[in-house]
């Protein structure tokens, strides 16, 4: 507020605006309109996104929806039950791996990590943050499916760990950056050990935003369709075997988005409400946890 | 450090066997902790080993021609693998991407961290990270359904007779799917192709990209904004700059190699973008200066081959070959991206200012 006081008063003051060329005050207000047009485009596609989302796919939202497996094509009626109880088995899954791998590495750079080690995982972290989805998902086919023989829904949250791994583990470091240094000092002054300050005092006082770092990486990986595509393949039945092929919601929005099937778009539709909401509702809150946090903290 | 305290009172009561548990639960949870972090390491070093073996038939059978060669036919004793129009596809729907989203991604950078917007800052910049959340998949819903109509019947053809008639530049606007007759004076401004219309085009499948990167690039360019010393601007404020002066002068050649970085990045991740893409881009071989002709990009041609592939011959191979050019490519670019950042922060900020560290943290839904 202070900093835009200050140049309006700038502007306005009697002194400068006449020293002030027009031509000077025309190009700085023509800049800061762009620079609110380019907020103003940037807001467009997530209004877009969301209301054609929401009118296109509240129609499909009935108790089959979310109770039933697959109809035949054509026929009326039918839900995707399967591929919300696969996203449920791989996403806890993926969770289950991703979080204390994660988790560790993350404790390993902001707590032990000095030196090259440190600097050589905290950059490889970084750019695993680039690999694309797809090669996640190509990699593990290669790995795990070949291996097992099987399209699995166990091979799709390895894929989907591969991607939430380096995600759980930069989040999680610079949230557990924010504890102050004094609270690691004061229980290791007491005379306790170095893991229990950092299970005891670092992770508690770290706490949400720990919590904030899995959520964003479950938003991510709940989303993802490429990765499953190769490696839990999809399903028509309902099944919670964790080495048989697996559905998931994603999947299924992109199977049923590429047939003719009018029936099919609007599952597809209704699918993408469930997946939209979720993701949305996981990273406002995520947000909103991290916010807070941040202020408690500081 | 508790262990090195304790040393200096041996004989205390009790203490020993806590000393030796606290000591091996201290070098356990070290191990597990270093091992995770250098499992990082080794998962990309898997990762790059099993893609190259898995490539290494299509490679070697091939050669140079895998990157050079227009035509790529699964079918079985008349194999041939020639990923260009692939590699076309993929550089022209980044590059619409990257020309479409950095200017708006840099001026949304100035917007949320130059200029004074009170409240309304934590909602727009919240807002500008959700797009980073929304399913790919959820993109090419929308893209499929609801953009790639209004482009094909409107904003494609509209660019075809305004842009679509420079001379240069021109060539790449021309042959929309839908001109209208009156355009028939005009023979070049309107090549139909004879695709149907539930193919999508390179120009709609850049656009999606666009925005799917626009977070990214934001928050890059954001943390390298941040970095520019306060000192600076407020110089130039005092010297009675504008705010529009203060940028160009204070801000911007301070952050411009970072914002070059922060491109790589959006590059990086416009390359190996999948299902949104695959969804929009029409899945055609062709190669041709006209973006509204339907393209295909590796990633999509993974998605919709790798299933079907056999083992047989080198198909499946020739998929984790080109799985492989493309996590090369898109870490490659991404250590780039993170060298420059890097370096902008160490020679232009000096020590991290406080919100700097916040930053970085967002990025990672993307």
């Amino acid at each position: 507020m202070s900093g835009a006081a200050v140049a309006t008063a700038g502007a306005r003051a009697p002194g400068l605006s006449r020293s002030m060329s027009r031509s000077r005050r025309v190009k700085d207000r023509a800049f800061r309109a762009s620079l609110w047009a380019c907020g103003f485009l940037a807001l467009l596609p997530l209004a877009f996104i969301v209301w054609y989302v929401l009118v296109k796919g509240v129609s499909a939202l009935n108790l089959d929806f979310f109770t039933k497996e697959p109809a035949a094509p054509g026929e009326p009626g039918g839900g995707i039950v399967q591929s919300f109880v696969g996203t449920a088995l791989i996403v806890g899954m993926a969770i289950g791996m991703a979080v204390p791998l994660g988790m560790l590495a993350a404790i390993y750079l902001s707590e032990y990590g000095r030196g090259r080690l440190a600097s050589a995982v905290r950059f490889v972290a970084e750019i695993l943050l680039s690999t694309p989805s797809i090669v996640a998902g190509a990699f593990i086919w290669a790995v795990v499916v070949v291996a097992m023989g099987t399209f699995s829904a166990l091979a799709g949250a390895i894929a989907l760990t591969v991607l939430m791994w380096p995600i759980i583990t930069r989040a999680t470091e610079e949230i557990l950056r924010l504890v102050p240094q004094e609270l690691r000092e004061g229980a290791l002054a007491l005379g306790v050990p170095r893991w229990k300050t950092i299970a005891r005092v670092v992770i508690p006082t770290a706490g949400s935003g720990i919590f904030t770092a899995i959520m964003l990486a479950v938003a991510r990986g709940m989303g993802e369709t490429a990765p499953i595509l190769l490696t839990a393949l999809g399903q028509d039945f309902l099944t919670t075997n964790p080495v048989a092929p697996a559905d998931a919601v994603p999947l299924r929005i992109y199977n049923y988005a590429r047939t003719p099937v009018l029936s099919q778009h609007a599952i597809a539709w209704g699918g993408a409400i469930v997946l939209l909401a979720a993701v949305l509702v996981l990273s406002i809150t995520a947000r909103f946890l991290a916010n807070r946090q941040q202020r408690r903290i500081r | 450090m508790g262990t090195r305290l304790g040393n200096l009172r041996p004989n205390a009561r009790g203490t020993p066997p806590l000393r030796r548990r606290s000591r091996l639960g201290d070098r356990l949870f070290k191990g597990l902790s270093v091992s995770m972090a250098a499992g990082l390491i080794a998962l990309l070093a898997l990762l790059l080993v099993v893609l190259s073996v898995g490539g290494y038939r299509a490679l070697s059978k091939f050669g140079l021609h895998f990157l050079t060669g227009r035509n790529w036919n699964p079918v079985f004793g008349r194999e041939d693998f020639g990923a260009l129009p692939f590699i076309f596809g993929t550089l022209v729907t980044s590059a619409i991407a990257i020309v479409l989203a950095v200017p708006v991604a840099v001026g949304l950078a100035l917007l949320l961290n130059e200029m004074q917007l009170g409240w309304l800052r934590n909602p727009l910049a919240v807002f500008v990270d959700l797009l980073a959340a929304i399913p790919s998949v959820v993109y090419g819903l929308w893209g499929l359904f609801i953009m790639k109509p209004v482009f094909d019947h409107t904003v494609e053809p509209f660019l075809t007779n305004t842009i679509g008639q420079v001379p240069a530049i021109g060539a790449l606007f021309r042959g929309a799917k839908y001109c209208v007759e009156t355009q028939v004076g005009n023979p070049r401004a309107c090549v139909k192709f004879g695709y149907n219309s539930n193919g999508g085009d390179l120009f709609t499948a850049g656009v999606i990209l666009a925005v799917m990167i626009l977070p990214i690039v934001t928050a890059v360019t954001r943390e390298v904004v941040a970095v520019v010393p306060r000192d600076l601007r407020e110089g130039a404020l005092a010297l009675g700059a504008t705010r529009y002066e203060t940028i160009r002068m204070a801000v911007l050649p301070y952050a411009k190699s970072g914002i070059v970085g922060a491109t790589m990045l959006g590059l990086g991740r416009a390359l190996g973008e999948t299902i949104a893409v695959s969804m929009v881009v029409g899945n055609g071989l062709g190669i041709g200066p006209s973006l509204f002709r339907p393209g295909y990009t590796i990633p999509a041609v993974i998605a919709s081959e790798f299933r079907e592939a056999t083992s047989v011959g080198v198909h499946r191979s020739a998929l984790l070959a080109l799985a492989l050019v493309l996590v090369v490519v898109s870490l490659v670019l991404a250590a780039l991206s993170r060298m420059r950042v890097r370096r902008t922060a160490r020679l232009v900020g000096g020590p991290t200012p406080a919100g700097a560290a916040e930053i970085p943290a967002l990025e990672v839904t993307g």
